[in-house]
C-alpha cells in the first residue's frame, strides 16, 4: 500500500518536472485562462446587464473557473496519449509498479497544475474587479471545490487518452465535446434565452450546477440560472458533489481496467 | 536451465482474421543470446510483448527466468528490462530525471536511484548529456539511454526489440559495442531484428519467425548449412572452362554450374578447405591457373529469403538463385 503509494507520488513528480523544464507550457497554459478572463470581462461585460452588485465579473468569474478546470480533462487525455504514442505507457506498464500508479499520479498531477493556474486566474480577476464576499471559508471552499470537480474530469481523461492514443486525436476529440458542454452552461450567459429543452439540458449539466454551486461559495446571487426550476438548479452544491462522486466511481474503476490491458 | 520458454503462443487481432502470433515455441538458455529474425509484421514485437507481460496472447503459456508470465506477471517484471522500437522516453525531461524516476519505480531508494543514474550515465558515455532534455539527443543516445533504463535492477532477462532500427551506421555500432558488453556481463537477452548481420553478429542462436512462427531454428551457421553448405566458386579464362569443370565435378561429386558470361564455375562440396586444396591441385597439374577461387558460404541474407521464401519465384528457378536475389535487394 506503502509502496502504491510512493510509485504514484513519483509520476506525479515527474509532471511537477516537466512544468520546471518546460515553464513554457504552464505559462501558456495560464495565459489562456487569464486572457479569457480579459476578453469577457470587457467584451461581453459591457453588453450584458448582470444585476448584481460589483458587476459582470462576478458572475463570469465562477463560470471562467469552472470552464478551466473542464479542461482538465483534456490536458489529461493529451498527456496520456502522447505517452502512449512515445511508448511510456508501455515501459511503465513493464515495471514491477501498482497498476493504478501511472493514471492516478497523472490525475493529481494535472490537479496539481490546476493549483497553479486557478492563483494566477483568481489574481487576474481580482485586479479586473472581482470581489468575493463570502468570507476566507467559502472562498478557500470554492476553490477545493473547483480542483475537486477538476479531478474527476481528469478521470475521463485518462480513458480517452489510453483509447485514441494519438495526441492530435485525443486532442480534436476534447476540444469538440467540451468545449460545447461549457457554453451551453449558465457560465457566461443567462439560459433563458436558450430554446426550452436545451435549459432542461443546460440547467442538468454538471458545468452549470458547479457554476452555480460556486456563486454560491463565492457569494453572487446567480442571476443566471434557475430558470427551468430544476432540482439541479436549486441544489448546485449537492448536484456538483453527486456528479463528481459519480464521474469517479464509474471513470476511475474503467481507466485503471484499460491501463491494465491497453496495448499499443 | 532455460531463462525463457515460450509454447504455442497464439495472439489473434480483429476477431482472428489476423493471427499476429499462430501456435509460436521457443526457448533460450540462460546467459545467451537469441536473435529472433524476421520481416516486419512477422510477430516479432508481438512475441516481446507477450514475454514481457504487456499483452495477454489467446492461448499458450510462456515462462520468464522460471515465472509464470500469465500467471505471476508482477513477479516477471522485477527481472526483466525492456527497450523496445522507439525509446521511450520522456523527452521533456533531461537524461538524469529519466533515469532516477525509472529507479524510484523499480522502487530503490533516492539515494540508490541517483547513485545508479550515474553509474549507467557513465558506462553509457553520457555523462556530459546528463542535464540536458531528451528531445536534444541524438538517436543513438535516445537509445542508448533507453537501454541504461531498462538495466537498473540489473535484470535476469532482457528484451530488447529492434534496437538499432533508424539508427545511422555509427549509431548502430555504438549499440552494438555496448549489446556485446552487456553479454559479456552474463545476461539472458531475447533481441529481435530485421537484420541478418545483427543477429549473426550477436546472437548465440537464431529463430528465424515468419507469419507468427518459427520456421527454423540453430546457430548462425547452422542455418547457413541448412541452405546448402559451403560452395567452391572459381574463374578461369574461356578456353579453360571445360577442363576446369570436369575437375570441379571430379572433387564436388556434382556437376558443376557455369555461368559462361562472367566465366565462373561454381558447385558445392561438403568439407571446405580440403576440397578447395584438392581443386586447386588438380587446376595446377592441369596447368589451369584461375583467375579468382574461393569458398563462398551462404550468407543469412540467402536462409531468410530460401526460408521465408518471400522472393520463393527467384529461388525455384536454380539453386543458386537465392543468392542472386539477396546480393539484388
Amino acid at each position: 500500500m506503502l509502496q502504491s503509494v510512493s510509485d504514484f507520488l513519483v509520476i506525479t513528480k515527474r509532471q511537477l518536472l516537466q512544468m520546471i523544464r518546460i515553464p513554457e507550457v504552464l505559462i501558456f497554459a495560464t495565459i489562456q485562462p487569464a486572457m479569457f478572463v480579459l476578453l469577457f470581462r470587457y467584451v461581453f461585460g459591457g453588453a450584458i446587464d448582470s444585476g448584481v452588485e460589483g458587476g459582470y465579473v462576478q458572475l463570469l468569474m465562477p463560470g471562467i473557473f469552472v470552464q478551466t478546470v473542464a479542461f482538465t480533462l483534456a490536458a489529461t487525455a493529451v498527456g496520456l496519449a502522447a505517452d502512449m504514442q512515445k511508448g511510456l505507457i508501455d515501459r511503465f506498464r513493464s515495471l514491477p509498479i501498482s497498476r493504478s500508479a501511472v493514471v492516478i499520479g497523472r490525475t493529481v498531477g494535472d490537479t496539481l497544475q490546476n493549483v497553479v493556474t486557478l492563483i494566477v486566474m483568481g489574481l487576474v480577476g481580482f485586479l479586473v474587479g472581482w470581489r468575493p464576499s463570502s468570507g476566507p471559508v467559502k472562498i478557500v471552499l470554492g476553490f477545493l471545490f473547483l480542483l475537486a470537480f477538476g479531478y474527476s474530469m481528469s478521470w475521463i481523461g485518462v480513458l480517452i487518452g489510453l483509447s485514441v492514443r494519438e495526441e492530435r486525436v485525443a486532442q480534436n476529440l476534447v476540444f469538440m465535446t467540451v468545449f460545447p458542454l461549457t457554453f451551453l452552461s449558465n457560465a457566461f450567459a443567462p439560459t433563458t434565452g436558450m430554446p426550452k429543452a436545451l435549459q432542461y439540458f443546460a440547467e442538468w449539466n454538471p458545468v452549470s450546477t458547479m457554476v452555480a454551486a460556486c456563486r454560491e461559495l463565492f457569494g453572487t446571487e446567480n442571476i443566471f440560472g434557475a430558470t427551468a426550476n430544476s432540482w439541479p438548479s436549486q441544489n448546485p452544491i449537492l448536484m456538483s458533489l453527486i456528479y463528481m462522486v459519480l464521474l469517479v466511481a464509474i471513470f476511475a474503476p474503467i481507466s485503471v481496467r484499460k491501463y491494465v490491458r491497453v496495448s499499443k | 536451465m532455460k531463462s525463457i520458454i515460450a509454447k504455442e503462443l497464439v495472439k489473434t487481432y480483429d476477431k482472428g482474421a489476423v493471427r499476429a502470433l499462430d501456435g509460436l515455441s521457443l526457448e533460450v538458455e540462460e546467459g545467451t543470446v537469441l536473435g529472433l529474425l524476421g520481416p516486419n509484421g512477422a510477430g516479432k514485437t508481438t512475441t516481446v510483448r507477450v514475454l514481457a507481460t504487456l499483452l495477454t496472447p489467446d492461448s499458450g503459456s510462456a515462462t520468464v527466468a522460471g515465472i509464470d508470465v500469465l500467471k505471476h506477471p508482477d513477479e516477471v517484471r522485477k527481472v526483466i528490462g525492456l527497450s523496445g522500437q522507439y525509446a521511450a522516453l520522456d523527452e521533456t525531461l533531461t537524461g538524469w530525471d529519466n533515469l532516477t524516476m525509472f529507479g524510484r519505480l523499480y522502487h530503490l531508494n533516492s539515494a540508490a536511484s541517483k547513485k545508479r543514474a550515474e553509474e549507467l550515465l557513465e558506462k553509457f558515455s553520457l555523462t556530459d548529456a546528463a542535464k540536458r532534455p531528451i528531445r536534444t539527443y541524438s538517436g543513438g543516445m535516445r537509445r542508448r539511454l533507453d537501454l541504461a533504463a531498462s538495466l537498473i535492477v540489473k535484470p535476469k532477462v532482457l528484451f530488447l526489440d529492434e534496437p538499432t532500427t533508424g539508427l545511422d551506421p555509427r549509431g548502430r555500432m555504438e549499440m552494438w559495442e555496448v549489446i556485446d558488453e552487456l553479454v559479456k556481463g552474463g545476461v539472458t537477452l531475447l533481441l529481435t531484428t530485421q537484420y541478418l548481420e545483427e543477429a549473426d553478429h550477436l546472437a548465440d542462436s537464431i529463430a528465424v519467425i515468419d507469419t507468427g512462427k518459427v520456421i527454423a531454428r540453430g546457430t548462425a551457421d547452422e542455418l547457413k548449412n541448412q541452405v546448402g553448405g559451403e560452395r567452391l566458386e572459381i574463374t578461369v579464362e574461356v578456353d579453360q572452362i571445360a577442363t576446369a569443370s570436369k575437375l570441379v565435378e571430379q572433387v564436388s561429386g556434382v556437376t558443376p554450374t557455369v555461368d559462361s558470361g562472367i566465366r565462373k564455375i561454381s558447385a558445392p562440396v561438403s568439407n571446405g578447405s580440403a576440397s578447395l586444396i584438392q581443386v586447386l591441385r588438380l587446376l595446377d597439374d592441369a596447368k589451369i591457373h584461375p583467375l579468382d577461387i574461393g569458398l563462398k558460404r551462404p550468407s543469412l541474407d540467402d536462409v531468410f529469403i530460401s526460408l521465408t521464401g518471400h522472393v520463393a519465384e527467384v529461388v525455384s528457378e536454380e539453386e543458386v538463385g537465392g543468392k542472386h536475389a539477396a546480393k539484388r535487394k
